[in-house]
C-alpha cells in the first residue's frame, strides 16, 4: 500500500502573529514545527505501512526551509519526502493550496491512500484536505478517528460527527483526514533520525508538476482575507419555558426580532 | 553547559534520550517512584527509539557506538528518573561482559535481543556475604558432563526478575579463590533458576532490585564465558566499562536536581523578593551548577579513553564515578535546602533526587572501594 501524508509547517507558538497591511501570517522568525494534527496523519500512514507493507511519501508545499519537517517525518518512519516549493506559490489561499498538492500528488502518481491532518492549527479552515480530494476527483472521509478495515480495495473508516460518527465505505484510492482519537504518535528512532538527515528531500517546482499558473500563488487565490480576529465565545442557549406551544410562540417572536 | 563538541550521532542520542525523558519519563517518575512497579512502558519506548543499541556492535544490531554514547543517553534518562534510567543502563552492565568476553556465537545468540531491546539484561555478582569483596563468592558451578550446574543465591540484583539474560558469577573451583570465579550466561525460565524477594529500597524505586536463587540448574558449558577461572577478572573488567555510566547518571541526578533548584528559587518569593535574588541561593547555585560541570567533564572525558579502547582505563573510569556521585550526594542535598521546608516533602521533585542520589556512592563498588582502586594504580605507577 502506497500512502502520500500531507503535511504543513506551522509556526511553534500558539500567539500566531498577523502582518496589519497583508492580513497575511508572519512566518519570519518563528520557530517552526509539523502541524499537530499531521502528527497523527504521518503515525496513520507508517501503521499502514507497517501493516501492508508499501511506502509512505510524506509532501508539503512551503518555503525552502519546511525542509526540516519533511526530515521530522522521516524520522519517525517516512520512506519518502518531497518538497513543493516555489517563489511562484507564494500567497496561495487553499484553493490554490488544494490545487498545487493535488498536482503534487499526481505526479507522484501510485497511490492507495492520501492522509492529511484535519486541519493546521494557524489556519484551522479544515479545507485542503477536502480541496486536494476534489481536485484529484477521488472519494474523501474526513475527521476519522478510526480506520475498521482496507480489503479489496475498499475502506471502511468512523468519521466522527458532532453528535456521534458515522461509519463510511469507499473504495481505494482515497483521501482520509484524521481527528487526533485516531492513535499516539510515537517518537523518533535513532535509525529514522539517521536516515533523516542523509535522505534527498525531491524539490518539485511549479513547472514540474506542470501547474497552470493562473491557479497559483496569489493569481490563483479567491480568497481575501479582510480581518482576522478572535470570534466572541458563543453565548449560553435561551431556553423557552412554558406549554409547547406557548414556548414556541416565545421562541419566534424571538426569532422575528433578529430580523433587521 | 559546555560544548563537549559531540558528533553528530552522539547529539543525536542526547537528543532523543532528552525527547523522551520530557514526554515519556518526566510524567510518570513520581508515580513508579511510588508504586515501585517495573517501567516497562517506558523500557519500550526506550527500545523503539534504538537507545538499547547504542554501545553495541553494528554486526550485533547495535548503533555501533560505545560506553560514552551509553553514557549520553543514561545522563538524560537521569535528569527525568533515576529509577528508570538504571532498568536501562543494567541491561548494559549485564552485556558487557558477553561484549568483552563472549565467543561469536554467544555475541550472535544474546546482544541482537539486547540491543533491540527486546530483551533486558542483568549482572549477578553481589550475593549475602560477597559484596566489595568479591572473592568470597559462594555460588558454585560444577561441571558435570556437557553441562554446570549451578547452586548459590545472589542479592541485590538490578532487573533480577525483569530480565531475560543474566550474566552470573559462580566458582567453578573454591580451592583457587577469585581465579576459581568463572562467568556464565543463564537465561530466565532455566529449571532450577528463580527469583527470590524483591527488596524495598530509600531511592531509584522504579527498578527493581531482587535474589537470584540458583538451585541445582543445569546449564549447557556452552554458556560459560571465556574459559574456567577468568571471571573475577572479567568482572573487573566489566566494572572498568560501567563505571562510567554510574558517573553519567550521577551527573543526569546532580543535573536534574539542579534544574529544578534553579526554577523553585526564582518563583520562590520571601521577604519581598525572589529567593534566588539572594546571593546566599546563588552562591550555592553557582557551586552546584560548577561541581556538576566538572563531573559531566571527567565522566565524559573516562568515557571517551573507554570508548577509544584505552588498554588501562580502571584508574580514571573509577574517578568518573567515584567524583560524580559524590558531587550528585552534595547536590541534591543542596537541592533540597534551596527548596526548604518544600524540598523535604514528597510533592515536590527535590526529595526523590537526594534519595536516588545516595546509591551512586554505594553500587558498582563503593566509593571506597573506587579510591582502593585509584590508590593502588597510584602505587602501580609509581613502581614502573
Amino acid at each position: 500500500m502506497n500512502i502520500i501524508v500531507c503535511i504543513k509547517q506551522v509556526p511553534d507558538t500558539a500567539e500566531v502573529k498577523i502582518d496589519p497591511v497583508t492580513k497575511n501570517l508572519v512566518r519570519e522568525g518563528v520557530k517552526s514545527m509539523i502541524n499537530p494534527f499531521d502528527m497523527y496523519a504521518i503515525e496513520e500512514g507508517i501503521r499502514l505501512k507497517e501493516k501492508f507493507g508499501g511506502k509512505v511519501v510524506v509532501l508539503t508545499m512551503g518555503p525552502p526551509q519546511a525542509d526540516a519537517i519533511l526530515r521530522e517525518a522521516v524520522s519517525l518512519g517516512c520512506d519518502e519526502a518531497v518538497l513543493v516549493s516555489d517563489r511562484a506559490f507564494a500567497g496561495s489561499d487553499t484553493l490554490a493550496t488544494s490545487y498545487t498538492l493535488s498536482k503534487a500528488v499526481e505526479k507522484i502518481k501510485e497511490y492507495d491512500l492520501v492522509i492529511c491532518g484535519k486541519q493546521a492549527i494557524d489556519g484551522d479552515t479544515a479545507q485542503v484536505g477536502p480541496g486536494i480530494a476534489a481536485m484529484l476527483d477521488i472519494p474523501q472521509i474526513t475527521y476519522v478517528r478510526k480506520i475498521e478495515e482496507i480489503v479489496d480495495g475498499n475502506i471502511t473508516a468512523e468519521r466522527v460527527t458532532e453528535d456521534g460518527y458515522e461509519v463510511v465505505q469507499t473504495k481505494l484510492p482515497c483521501l482520509l483526514t484524521v481527528v487526533k482519537e485516531i492513535n499516539h504518535p510515537r517518537l523518533p528512532s535513532l535509525k529514522g533520525k539517521m536516515k533523516a538527515k542523509s535522505v534527498v528531500i525531491q524539490v518539485w517546482k511549479a513547472a514540474d508538476i506542470g501547474a497552470e499558473e493562473s491557479r497559483i500563488g496569489l493569481k490563483g487565490s479567491p480568497t481575501w482575507v479582510l480581518n482576522v480576529f478572535t470570534p466572541s465565545p458563543r453565548e449560553k442557549g435561551k431556553i423557552f419555558e412554558g406549554e409547547a406551544k406557548e414556548a414556541v410562540d416565545k421562541l419566534v417572536d424571538s426569532l422575528k426580532g433578529l430580523i433587521y | 553547559m559546555l560544548d563537549y563538541l559531540l558528533t553528530e550521532e552522539q547529539k543525536m542520542i542526547r537528543d532523543l534520550a532528552r525527547q523522551i525523558t520530557d514526554e515519556k519519563i518526566r510524567p510518570v517518575a513520581a508515580e513508579y517512584d511510588k508504586s515501585h512497579k517495573f517501567p516497562w512502558d517506558v523500557m519500550k519506548v526506550m527500545a523503539k527509539a534504538d537507545l538499547f543499541g547504542v554501545y553495541i556492535d553494528e554486526k550485533y544490531g547495535g548503533m555501533g557506538g560505545g560506553v560514552f554514547e551509553l553514557c549520553l543517553a543514561t545522563e538524560e534518562f537521569s535528569k527525568g528518573c533515576a529509577g528508570i534510567a538504571i532498568c536501562y543502563s543494567a541491561s548494559a552492565l549485564g552485556a558487557y561482559p558477553i561484549i568483552l568476553h563472549g565467543s561469536e556465537e554467544q555475541k550472535m545468540k544474546y546482544l541482537p535481543a539486547i540491543a533491540k531491546g527486546e530483551k533486558l539484561a542483568a549482572f549477578g555478582l553481589t550475593e549475602p556475604g560477597a559484596g566489595s569483596d568479591a572473592s568470597a563468592i559462594a555460588t558454585t558451578a560444577e561441571k558435570k558432563g556437557d553441562h554446570y550446574i549451578l547452586n548459590g543465591v545472589k542479592h541485590f540484583i538490578t532487573n533480577g526478575g525483569d530480565a531475560e539474560i543474566y550474566t552470573i558469577i559462580a566458582m567453578t573451583d573454591k580451592s583457587k579463590g577469585a581465579r576459581g570465579a568463572s562467568l556464565f550466561v543463564v537465561e530466565k525460565g532455566t529449571p532450577g533458576f528463580s527469583f527470590g524477594k524483591k527488596e524495598e529500597k530509600l531511592g531509584i524505586c522504579a527498578s527493581s532490585t531482587r535474589e537470584l536463587i540458583f538451585d541445582n540448574c543445569k546449564i549447557p558449558k556452552e554458556n560459560l564465558i571465556g574459559r574456567e577461572g577468568t571471571g573475577f577478572i572479567a568482572a573487573m573488567r566489566t566494572f572498568d566499562m560501567s563505571r562510567p555510566g554510574i558517573g553519567a547518571q550521577a551527573v543526569g541526578i546532580a543535573q536534574g536536581a539542579l534544574d529544578e533548584a534553579v526554577k523553585y528559587a526564582k518563583q520562590r518569593k520571601q521577604f519581598g523578593k525572589s529567593i534566588s535574588s539572594f546571593q546566599g541561593i546563588q552562591w550555592m547555585l553557582a557551586d552546584m551548577a560548577t561541581e556538576t560541570e566538572a563531573a559531566r567533564a571527567l565522566v565524559y572525558a573516562s568515557a571517551r579513553e573507554v570508548n577509544a579502547g584505552v588498554k588501562d582505563v580502571g584508574m580514571h573510569s573509577a574517578m568518573a564515578k567515584l567524583f560524580a556521585s559524590d558531587v550528585a550526594m552534595k547536590v541534591t542535598t543542596d537541592a533540597v535546602q534551596v527548596f526548604g521546608g518544600y524540598g523535604y516533602m514528597k510533592e515536590y521533585p527535590a526529595e526523590k533526587y537526594m534519595r536516588d542520589a545516595k546509591i551512586t556512592q554505594i553500587y558498582e563498588g563503593t566509593n571506597q572501594i573506587q579510591r582502593n582502586i585509584i590508590g593502588m594504580a597510584l602505587i602501580k605507577e609509581s613502581a614502573k
